[in-house]
């Protein structure tokens, strides 16, 4: 017992004295969650638009002030002919442009229907969709609001709600995802070049020449790593609470429980990796090349598996971030409980095992 | 019992198609200073690794302390202390983490056998707190000798634990050495270096796998065959060039300042020496009758195997 | 100019208060074979940048080749030849390209390539391990080898670090003929090293200690002066002497 604990001891020294792993440990989670929570957002916010008034009346302006108020466009200075239109979407300056007539607020009043041109930049087919439905909504509710009169033909509005993620908050998708895809890379990468530095270094030999047992070695190399992952996750949660606005709906300590039991199944398979290589550059490019890959694709929150071919579908299922992932979704975002992820919790679990139990029996007691 | 002991190991890599070690035999006594003597790429590693049980022979028995390196190889990882031929200390533990490190590994404290690495353990004390990796060279071997006694072992191996190092700390280790020997501890030591050989009680010079020859460092000096001189002049290159293609010259070859000669006819090698001064007429010539070195003997060993 | 390879006048280095080369000054004759010795962090290898032109000096003078340390470095460059004892040619490369690689770095013309490379291959007797990558060849043949590159410019100085550490003792003498022939055709060598024996092989020997040149001369004459049998206690009497702890 005293040896282990003087050999973690060790593993912290050697943590806290080498600044690049202090990065990759603690710099890499942050940034990538700021980039997915913020930059990389699917959300789309700040369209530019212009308005090209012929109307000029009550009814014009109202909406346009409308437009101006909504966050999801920018209103760009008014145009005052239709040529004016294509120049200005091609300078880039708009994505998209609305265009009264001059008869608006007469045929309004005529016939209680009145036209607008909605012409959006379909070369980002996303953005010109959720433009040109942002508009029609918002033209339907301002119709409704000013004039609330139940004689004209009956019209049925669908009512669309979306669960679970009422806001549209885009972070929510990928707070999961990142969540998951830092853990299999960072804990893999660092466990794995941690054991293959002593190979390296030439420790290794000394520390088999002693009576220092293998499985003592991998544990004393997990354990460390296991305590700051679990800081680590701590730090990602609090990120996502209080700077990208994703609550944790769930219980706390089950999604605490499933998280150490994915980054127990990520350090095993460093460890795994870690006894199969001879050294630092080839583990390094094994656990962050060849795990950041198939983490991103199979993962399901870039891609959703359901749309894969059917061979990739079954190569998904030996990814085991893809299961932290329904489990972590299941819990921080719809709150369910233990009896709805029982099953996912179960294949992490024998992936640990498994993992571990081969780590620990191809971990040579001599060399080469 | 002697402390260690090979018996025809043989070890070869890649397959089988380099052969490493070739049917190696000699046996470490209780409380022997021992030296492997070979160039970089003799076997010297090998051999230690394979004592040490890192490595498994392809054939032949090995034994330290009476033990089978195959076999008990968890015992005698209990009882031998190891020092590889790479600096293997943690580069950003300090001197006293790595030596506390080490320690606690081998279920044992630095105060425990405080009295064994004392001496050696004295003169690094001053840089307790800086990192291994910041030392000299020799301050390095110090610390690497250290954590290689801290559990008081029964057998030292030390794998060119001077190479890299300068005279002074060369000097320095193998005094220490010498010390370690009176307390009792059996030592393999192995190194490229000829001049080295004469610290030890018995030497087994080896190059490509084999063993040249087994003995103490004054007996393979004195069963060199044949009268050895030194000579030079002041064109040295144009002596070496004219003695080596002389019919009577059995063999020539640079020596430090002077270059080393045998004869043929190992007779009246005088007369022939002189015969050689007149025919060459060299410049600044001198010459003298010399007792041959380790290296003598490791050349003339090399040329008998080498066809 | 004069015939003198090197001339070095209280050259110095200086990193903050630290003088790593404390005004030396000695002379290497062309041909000759000049060991320079030093304890590790003496500051030979402070020194011996300096005269191959990669760094620069705080003061003193020095030429090498006949060229000035200071304002003519690319010069020094292309007249000096280098070995380290990390030996430094292409191992995934074969005999013939490693050749022609350096051959064509020094600006040599592809028929003077073809010509001394296989001047050089007979010479070594490596003509039939011409198309054999470097990697295959036993160590010996690699720093002789080596050593042939490192001189297939014909530069007028060669700088060896350690050249012979490790290898068999034949090998060694085959290695020292190399060097012995190329100081006959006016090569000189300049060779830096803290093994001693390594050492006596050379026609005059400085002893750096501290930053210092601390004794200059051949091996027969140091060892006289210092009542030495060795030029290892040559050297363990002057290092004793040593203030600075290496690191």
């Amino acid at each position: 017992m005293k040896q282990l604990l003087a050999f973690i001891r060790k593993e912290f020294h050697h943590v806290f004295r080498d600044k690049r792993t202090l990065l990759i440990l603690f710099g890499l989670p942050v940034v990538q969650i700021l980039l997915f929570g913020f930059a990389l957002s699917s959300e789309v916010k700040n369209i530019g638009i212009a308005v090209l008034d012929n109307a000029q009346d009550n009814n014009s302006r109202q909406l346009t002030d409308r437009l101006q108020t909504n966050s999801y466009f920018l209103v760009k200075p008014a145009i005052h002919s239709y040529p004016e239109i294509e120049e200005r979407f091609k300078k880039g300056e708009i994505k998209c442009a609305l265009v009264f007539p001059a008869d608006f607020s007469a045929d309004m009043e005529r016939s209680g229907k009145a036209q607008v041109q909605v012409i959006a930049d379909a070369s980002d087919p996303n953005t010109a969709t959720i433009a040109v439905n942002y508009i029609s909504g918002m033209v339907n509710s301002y119709l409704q609001q000013t004039r609330p009169a139940p004689h004209l033909n009956y019209q049925i509005l669908p009512q669309l709600r979306l669960l679970y993620n009422e806001e549209q908050n885009g972070s929510l998708n990928f707070v999961p995802g990142v969540i998951a895809l830092i853990f299999m890379i960072v804990c893999t990468a660092l466990t794995s070049v941690s054991v293959v530095r002593e190979k390296e270094m030439g420790t290794m030999e000394v520390l088999l020449v002693s009576p220092f047992s293998p499985i003592m070695v991998l544990v004393a190399k997990a354990i460390p790593y296991l305590v700051l992952s679990i800081i680590n996750f701590i730090l990602i949660i609090l990120l996502s609470v209080y700077l990208l606005d994703v609550q944790v709906r769930g219980n706390f300590l089950l999604l605490f429980g499933e998280s150490v039991l994915f980054i127990i199944t990520c350090l095993a398979l460093g460890l795994l990796i870690s006894n199969l290589t001879n050294s630092q550059q080839t583990a390094m490019l094994i656990s962050m090349m060849g795990m950041m890959l198939p983490t991103l694709l199979f993962t399901g929150f870039l891609f959703p598996i359901e749309n894969m071919p059917i061979p990739l579908q079954v190569i998904s299922r030996i990814v085991p971030s893809r299961y932290y992932y329904i489990i972590i979704k299941a819990v921080m975002l719809k709150g369910l409980d233990f009896s709805y992820i029982w099953k996912e919790t179960l294949v992490l679990a024998c992936m640990s095992v498994g993992l571990l139990g081969i780590a620990l029996a191809k971990f040579k007691t001599r060399l080469s | 019992m002697p402390a260690v002991s090979l018996q025809h190991i043989s070890k070869t890599y890649n397959k089988g198609t380099v052969k490493a070690v070739n049917s190696v035999s000699f046996d470490v006594n209780k409380g022997e200073l021992f030296g492997l003597i070979g160039p970089d790429g003799a076997g010297k590693t090998t051999i230690f690794r394979i004592l040490t049980t890192v490595l498994l022979p392809d054939q032949g028995e090995a034994t330290v302390e009476g033990l089978d390196v195959v076999k008990d190889f968890k015992t005698i990882r209990r009882k031998v202390g190891y020092m590889p031929g790479k600096f293997s200390l943690y580069q950003d533990l300090t001197v006293s983490e790595n030596l506390t490190f080490f320690a606690t590994i081998f279920k044992t404290s630095i105060k425990e056998n405080y009295d064994l690495i004392k001496d050696i353990y004295d003169q690094i004390k001053p840089f307790s707190d800086r990192p291994a990796g910041k030392l000299s060279g020799g301050m390095k071997q110090k610390l690497a000798l250290c954590c290689a006694l801290i559990h008081k072992p029964d057998v030292l191996f030390l794998d060119e634990p001077t190479t890299g190092v300068d005279a002074v700390s060369r000097k320095e280790f193998w005094e220490m050495l010498q010390r370690l020997k009176q307390q009792g501890i059996s030592i393999l030591v192995s190194t490229p270096y000829m001049d080295e050989a004469s610290l030890c009680d018995r030497i087994a010079l080896i190059q490509n796998g084999n063993i040249l020859s087994v003995d103490t460092p004054q007996n393979i000096i004195s069963n060199f065959p044949a009268p050895l001189y030194a000579a030079k002049a002041k064109n040295f290159y144009q002596l070496l060039k004219d003695f080596r293609s002389d019919p009577a010259v059995e063999s020539c070859y640079a020596f430090g300042e002077y270059l080393h000669l045998t004869f043929k006819d190992a007779g009246n090698c005088d007369q022939l020496m002189q015969q050689l001064r007149d025919k060459y007429q060299p410049a600044e010539f001198e010459y003298k009758k010399t007792v041959p070195t380790i290296e003598d003997s490791f050349i003339r060993l090399m040329q008998q195997t080498i066809p | 100019m004069s015939n003198k390879a090197i001339i070095c006048q209280d050259l110095t280095k200086q990193f903050g208060a630290f003088k790593a080369v404390d005004h030396i000054s000695f002379e290497v004759e062309q041909g000759e074979i000049f060991g320079f010795l030093g304890a590790n962090g003496a500051g030979k290898t402070t020194a011996m940048r300096m005269l191959c032109g990669l760094s620069f000096p705080t003061s003193g003078k020095a030429t090498v080749a006949g060229f000035d340390v200071y304002h003519q470095q690319e010069k020094i460059k292309a007249n000096i030849g280098y070995m380290s004892q990390k030996f430094s040619l292409y191992e995934n490369l074969t005999v013939t390209e490693n050749i022609e690689f350096y051959g064509g770095v020094y600006g040599l013309s592809r028929t003077e390539i073809k010509k001394r490379g296989g001047d050089m291959i007979d010479m070594l007797g490596l003509s039939q391990s011409a198309k054999k990558l470097v990697g295959e060849l036993p160590l010996g043949w690699k720093q002789k080898l080596s050593f042939s590159v490192a001189i297939f410019h014909r530069p007028k100085i060669v700088f060896l670090d350690e050249p012979t550490g490790g290898v068999d003792p034949l090998t060694r003498r085959q290695f020292w003929d190399l060097i012995y022939s190329a100081a006959a055709d006016g090569i000189t060598v300049f060779v830096t090293t803290h093994y001693m024996d390594e050492a006596e092989y050379c026609n005059r020997i400085s002893i750096m200690v501290d930053g210092r040149v601390e004794a200059l001369d051949t091996p027969t004459q140091l060892k006289h002066s210092f009542q030495a049998q060795t030029m290892d206690e040559v050297f363990y009497q002057l290092a004793r002497r040593a203030q600075r702890t290496a690191d």
